[in-house]
């Protein structure tokens, strides 16, 4: 009743506030939150003209799940299960970053197999990550299959990666000076055999989908990022490596033991849609490579530090950040300690939330097709952006 | 009974039987879209009603059919009811002319494929009301881009027929059949190869189908056209679409492939499995490609179809008036 009377019955404040341009003759239409297209509870308010977009608006804030809060009210083992809810897609890179910034503050030394454990199972779980967008992306350029294709063999690749962490989707096997379990032989063999099979089907995926017409003519040329406004936004991952910018967080923040395997950091120079999903698919390649290096030259030992931290340890006071690459660019997490139960703050830096801004910049005049094709080419997951 | 002219009885018996094929087919291509989707997907599609799932087309008839129909409070109650009426029942006039087999027809129509033509050309007026009277931007979109796509890709269809027409002298269908000989060689897609392939191109936009599935395009529009259609709302468009595609897949097959006509024994079993070909390479597409977008649609047809579509009609006239 009292809305009526403010004359706020229709829409939202967004949608109400979203100004039109100076036409007249446009269509604001409002895409999501429960889009098919936004993969989750994005919202995308955009100004059309006939079919073009002059003008995208994206609005987060859907799925904010306080994780930034949380932390502040919970220990860091409380806290740790929470990573794999942040980004549901790689998990793991997640719980490295909270694990490498507790370390680093505390100075730990984490045994070497430990390391080599999370490397294999990271990576793993980075190619996961990447097959369920590649599925996902091209189910929005229209094509049904391939989706299916990808899960055959992401399912392969969460049943060994549930060997090494217990958990299929929402991993958070890595422990504050090592990881929570170490890999056995039926691990190896697994990851020794699946690593071939893998190699063997990503030139079939190429064939089937990479080098189809209709889809290289709808993600050519599509949403051109320069490398200026890659760096203007912040951007990273993918993103940025498909428009020349050769950064990759595991090389440049030097994450443990990368530097021991020969692997490249895939680079594309186009900086359209097509270049961001061939940096993904070279991705994949690569880390099959760190897979196999570090399954070969697995070290002997233990998985966690002696005298690791238990539940009721305390993080000594003082400040860390520690970055490394997840799947969709770079995460990282900076902890700040008062030296009591829970961390005085943590903040996470998600490589999403930046990854987006550059969306409303790129969709500017394509047409509606297009700037799904754009929202789709960044990966997005959407609890990553709101925290 | 003398009161009732044989013609009259012939068309009311010939309707009631298309009704029943129409029907028929559309519970078989939803079983066979499913099925076909599935395995192409590496997975076994429908499996639990039935034997291999071979009632799940009933299964969603009946849910379809349990559903409460729904109307947004904004739309236009008249047009928004008028629409999946009008995409449907025109479909089962096209079947009239179609020769099914020598004798096999409803009504021997002189001007057949016009009133084919004509007809089809209904559908793009329903999905226009459906989009538009629905009060709905995605719908709204929807309309647009299907009226644009049906108008663009009528053209060079129409001049692909048309080549046929002229060179038999004759809009009859049972007559282009009948002209045709029996082999392969002797069909009408190796003369007329660019006809044929216009005419495929063209019926995929007409019918809506991946890969120019643009005006229910799901990743962009949600539903497109009929975003606030439930029930059998939705499923008079639904069976309009697969008893649209059994129209294009039969007369393809009339026009190009020798309907009736076949090596050994000619009859209605020959006409039968060039549609269900046809009609399988078009599943078979669908479940296989991207779509297009729809500046990308619209060039194909403008910059190629309709010049070489012109271009094809000009020498047939030509050939034949040398010859």
């Amino acid at each position: 009743m009292r809305y009526e009377e403010m004359g706020l019955t229709e829409g939202d404040f967004y949608s109400r506030n979203f100004q039109k341009g100076a036409r007249e003759d446009t269509l604001i239409l409002n895409l999501g939150p429960q889009h098919p297209a936004t993969h989750g509870v994005l919202r995308v308010i955009v100004e059309l003209d006939g079919e073009y977009v002059i003008r995208a608006e994206p609005v987060i804030g859907y799925l904010h799940r306080m994780h930034e809060k949380m932390a502040e009210v919970r220990s860091i083992y409380q806290y740790l299960p929470n990573m794999g809810r942040v980004d549901y897609g790689h998990a793991l890179g997640w719980n490295w970053a909270l694990v490498g910034a507790v370390e680093k503050l505390a100075g730990f030394e984490v045994p070497e197999r430990a390391q080599y454990i999370r490397v294999i199972t990271t990576e793993l779980n980075r190619i996961t990550s990447h097959l369920l967008w590649w599925g996902a992306f091209t189910l929005d350029l229209g094509a049904i299959t391939p989706i299916m294709y990808a899960f055959d063999d992401r399912e392969r690749m969460l049943d060994i990666l549930q060997m090494a962490t217990g958990s299929r989707l929402t991993h958070s096997s890595f422990r504050v000076g090592g990881v929570c379990a170490d890999i056995n032989d039926t691990f190896i063999e697994a990851c020794k055999e699946f690593i071939p099979h893998m190699r063997g089907r990503l030139p079939m995926y190429r064939d089937l989908v990479t080098g189809n017409i209709i889809l290289r003519k709808r993600l050519e040329g599509v949403g051109v990022f320069d490398a200026d406004l890659c760096r203007r936004y912040g951007g990273s991952g993918p993103v940025v490596r498909g428009s020349g910018i050769a950064y990759d967080a595991r090389k440049a923040e030097a994450t443990p033991m990368y530097d021991r395997f020969d692997w490249k950091v895939a680079v594309q120079t186009g900086g359209d849609s097509m270049a961001r999903y061939l940096v993904r698919m070279d991705e994949m390649e690569q880390s099959l490579n760190i897979i196999e290096q570090a399954l070969a030259s697995l070290p002997e030992g233990k998985v966690m530090m002696p005298k690791a931290p238990k539940v009721t340890w305390q993080v000594p006071k003082g400040e860390a950040y520690f970055a490394t690459e997840g799947a969709r660019g770079k995460v990282g997490i900076h902890l700040v300690s008062d030296g009591g139960k829970n961390p005085y703050k943590i903040k996470l830096r998600s490589p999403c939330f930046s990854n987006l801004s550059l969306f409303a910049e790129a969709a500017r005049g394509t047409l509606l097709a297009d700037a799904l094709a754009i929202l789709g080419s960044l990966d997005l997951v959407i609890p990553e952006i709101d925290r | 009974m003398s009161f009732i002219a044989p013609e009259l009885l012939r068309i009311v018996v010939g309707m009631v039987a298309v009704m029943a094929f129409v029907a028929l087919n559309v519970l078989v291509l939803v079983y066979a879209e499913r099925k076909g989707a599935g395995h192409i997907q590496r997975r076994p599609g429908p499996y639990e009603v039935g034997p291999h799932g071979i009632l799940q087309p009933l299964a969603d008839a009946g849910k379809l059919m349990g559903k409460q129909l729904l109307m947004p409070k904004s739309a236009d109650p008249i047009l928004y009811w008028m629409a999946p009426i009008l995409a449907f029942f025109p479909v089962l006039l096209l079947f009239v002319p179609m020769p099914f087999g020598p004798v096999l027809t409803v009504q021997d129509v002189n001007l057949g494929l016009l009133l084919i033509l004509a007809f089809a050309g209904l559908n793009v007026l329903a999905t226009l009301l459906a989009g538009w009277s629905q009060n709905n931007k995605f719908g709204l979109l929807g309309a647009a881009r299907a009226v644009s796509q049906s108008v663009a890709y009528e053209i060079p269809l129409l001049l692909s027929v048309l080549c046929i027409a002229f060179q038999y002298g004759s809009l009859n269908l049972s007559t282009i059949v009948e002209a045709q000989g029996s082999w392969p060689w002797q069909w009408n897609f190796l003369c007329q190869p660019l006809a044929f392939l216009i005419f495929l191109v063209s019926a995929f936009a007409e019918t809506n189908r991946a890969p120019f599935d643009l005006p229910e395009a799901e990743s962009e529009l949600t539903a497109g056209f009929h975003t606030e259609y439930s029930g059998m709302g939705f499923g008079l468009f639904f069976m309009a679409e697969y008893a649209n595609m059994v129209v294009v897949s039969g007369v393809c097959s009339a026009l190009f492939l020798g309907g009736w006509r076949g090596p050994f024994f000619d009859g209605v079993w020959w006409f039968l499995i060039k549609v269900y070909a046809i009609l399988a390479l078009i599943i078979w597409v669908r479940w296989t490609y991207p779509r297009v977008r729809f500046d990308q649609l619209l060039n194909i047809n403008w910059k190629w179809l309709l010049p070489l579509a012109t271009a094809n009609l000009f020498a047939t006239v030509f050939l034949i008036k040398l010859f």
